[in-house]
């Protein structure tokens, strides 16, 4: 069995790098990126199983970005977070990808890990 | 113990000239309204009843003065034909009595002594006859004086009866103080002479005459002469021979009246009527008071009835007015309520905002340092052997615990805010902004204010926020309303663009914006009204909400001629057509 790879999009550089990091010392392999723009220059040359997208990023959304991203890799899932962690990111988010996966941050580790493995699962 | 019964009858609006709170503290003046509304409602009442009253009194009075004056004509001018008559019968006597004897026969005192007796039997009142011959020589004389031989020629009424054919005297003392009067008439032979027959009349049985003409009201009828002087006994106005304290009336044909004063301010009712070919003028003098009393009395009946009517409206219309004003009172209060209400959730919702732009700030950071301690965990968890294992371990778990708990907090700030958060529901803009223009109806019609839409008929149902939608149009009109002067326009626009967003414009004929303020007018806190009360958060609120319904806000200005605020409101939420 491959490792999983994910890819991390936050505007927030700190916290999507750190995030990536201890996604690798669990054996995943995670690939992080600022921007969605950036997000959609990294999918030209790498596959991944799954994105785990901020909602609000400046430009492009989190919710735009997620369908720019399905057109390209419709096999890719998603979870999202949210700093606000609001009935209308709820809403938002659900609407486009079911209650399951939305995250609100400060995300704890152990729960994306859950989310992660449960997405994947449901997949295959 | 005036005050306290006052006090309680007093309505509740009268002490609360305004509305005491809220943006619109000016709106009404409810004593002006009531005193307006009783004032003008009584006028409206009671003015025509007045006129109708005024009317009425002036026209009984006058028909009832023309009746009295027609009724004294007549009376005046039947009696006067009885007196002409009576006179006319004693001269008729007298003519017969020199046609059937002659000049002779009159001539010898036993004769003329038998003449007078039979005259005293037949018409009484007769009290001496007297012959008298062209030369004024009176020839025969019987009566109770000594004038047998008197020279008539220098007498004026000698003259007089020599021109006229009559002569009828004034009224004069005569035997045993007893009034008198003298007829005198002329009689031509065929052969050209003539000589004058004379006869004195006591006057009580023209006295009797006059006493038995049934009078009208407490009137007093009596004779003077042309010179003023009381000719036969009057009630009120003196004895025989005194002088009318009345002005002789001047000369007519016929019976007149008019109407005088006394010496004492009492109003009389003269009727007159000079007796032909007498030197009398019957007079028929009233007090107008006694003849015009039923018409008093039915005048004062009016007079009750117009003050009893009056009292009555006007109790009534107080009545209803205070009622009325009282419900208007209530309507406002809860209006003021409501207003205040709306003020105060709008407030509410700032502060939700604001706790929940704070919390939203606080968790990136938030999130960064607990994915660094976290980090910082997993690298312990990797390495085996480092110094200070134990006490670095728990120095990052109690940083990851701290992390949860502020993590706890700024969840439970956002989950305040929850519910001050967008409701998206299908919208009819047409029908907000009517509800919001419907709610201000009466600030706008109490200012003269027009208010005119212009919202085409095919604008579509879009996913936004009704609440929201509501308080932003609201906020805006208020703030117009603010900065227009009495008289003003407002004009509320709404169009679809091509790209299908919908673009709503208020413009108002204000005062406008200074330059210098336009950059700060959506700041918060930021008020040009603060003296009239205005928190500075209206725009600034409303400001959030376009922005939280995802549309934007834009102002152009010029300072005195008004404002336009334009608002794009975006329909991309899966839009729906009508």
């Amino acid at each position: 069995m491959n490792a999983i790879r994910v890819l991390l999009v936050d505007d927030e550089k700190e916290f999507v790098s750190t995030l990536a990091e201890r996604l690798l010392l669990r054996g995943i392999e995670a690939d992080w990126v600022a921007s969605a723009e950036e997000a959609l220059e990294k999918i030209k040359d790498s596959q991944y199983d799954l994105a785990v997208l901020d909602v609000k990023m400046p430009h492009i959304s989190g919710i735009e970005l997620k369908r720019m991203l399905h057109e390209h890799c419709p096999d890719m899932q998603f979870i999202f977070m949210t700093g606000h962690g609001s009935e209308q990111d709820f809403h938002a988010g659900s609407s486009e990808a079911g209650a399951a996966y939305y995250l609100v941050k400060p995300v704890h580790i152990d729960d994306l890990m859950l989310k992660m493995n449960e997405v994947l699962d449901r997949e295959r | 113990m005036g005050e306290p019964v006052l006090e309680r009858f007093k309505p509740r609006f009268w002490d609360n000239r305004f509305a005491d709170s809220g943006p619109f503290k000016r709106l009404f003046n409810f004593r002006r309204i009531w005193k307006l509304a009783v004032l003008l409602t009584s006028l409206v009442a009671i003015i025509p009843l007045f006129v109708l009253a005024i009317f009425d009194l002036n026209v009984t009075r006058h028909s009832a003065e023309t009746q009295i004056n027609l009724r004294i004509t007549k009376l005046v001018s039947n009696t006067d034909r009885t007196l002409t008559f009576f006179l006319e019968e004693r001269k008729y006597a007298l003519d017969f009595i020199v046609n059937s004897h002659s000049y002779k026969t009159l001539s010898k005192p036993q004769k003329l002594a038998g003449i007078l007796e039979s005259l005293k039997q037949t018409m009484g009142g007769f009290v001496d006859l007297g012959v008298i011959d062209a030369t004024g020589e009176q020839v025969c004389y019987v009566g109770p004086y000594t004038l047998q031989g008197k020279n008539y020629t220098g007498e004026a009424w000698f003259q007089e009866v020599l021109e006229r054919g009559l002569y009828i005297s004034d009224v004069f003392l005569g035997f045993r103080e007893v009034p008198h009067l003298v007829i005198a008439i002329k009689h031509e032979n065929p052969d050209g002479s003539f000589y004058i027959f004379r006869a004195t009349l006591d006057t009580d049985r023209f006295n009797q005459v006059l006493s038995q003409i049934e009078l009208i009201g407490q009137g007093d009828m009596f004779l003077i002469n042309r010179q003023g002087v009381i000719q036969t006994p009057s009630t009120y106005h003196g004895n025989v021979l005194n002088i009318l304290d009345i002005q002789v009336p001047k000369y007519s044909d016929y019976a007149q009246v008019f109407n005088k004063k006394n010496g004492r301010g009492q109003a009389l009712i003269v009727g007159y009527s000079y007796i032909k070919d007498t030197p009398f003028i019957l007079m028929n003098i009233t007090r107008k008071n006694e003849l015009m009393r039923p018409v008093y009395k039915t005048n004062l009946l009016l007079v009750g009835f117009i003050a009893v009517s009056t009292t009555l409206i006007v109790l009534v219309v107080m009545g209803v007015a205070t009622r009325l004003v009282n419900e208007i009172y209530n309507a406002d209060q809860q209006r003021v309520r409501t207003l205040r209400e709306v003020e105060h959730s709008s407030k509410l919702a700032s502060i939700g905002r604001l706790a929940a732009g704070v919390a939203h700030e606080i968790n990136n950071p938030l999130a960064i340092i607990g994915e660094k301690a976290g980090l910082m965990k997993d690298i312990m968890m990797v390495e085996k052997e480092y110094p200070y294992q134990d006490k670095l371990t728990g120095l990052v778990d109690s940083i990851l615990a701290s992390v949860e708990r502020c993590g706890a907090i700024t969840k439970r700030l956002l989950g305040f805010a929850k519910h001050l958060e967008v409701k998206i529901e299908p919208v009819d803009l047409a029908t907000v902004i009517r509800d919001v223009l419907a709610f201000l109806n009466r600030e706008a019609s109490y200012r003269s204010i027009t208010v005119t839409t212009d919202l085409p008929e095919d604008l579509p149902f879009f996913e936004s926020d009704h609440g929201k939608l509501q308080q932003i149009f609201l906020n805006l009109v208020n703030n117009a309303f603010a900065a227009m002067s009495n008289g003003g326009a407002l004009e509320i626009r709404a169009r679809q663009k091509p790209d299908e967003d919908i673009v709503v414009t208020v413009r108002d004929d204000g005062c406008g914006i200074p330059e210098a303020d336009m950059e700060r007018i959506f700041e918060p806190f930021f008020s040009t009204k603060k003296e009239k009360g205005g928190t500075g958060l209206g725009l600034s609120i409303t400001y959030g909400l376009v922005q939280e319904i995802g549309g934007t806000i834009q102002v152009e200005s010029e300072l005195g001629k008004g404002s336009l605020f334009t608002i794009t409101l975006p329909i991309e939420r899966g839009e729906r057509e009508k």
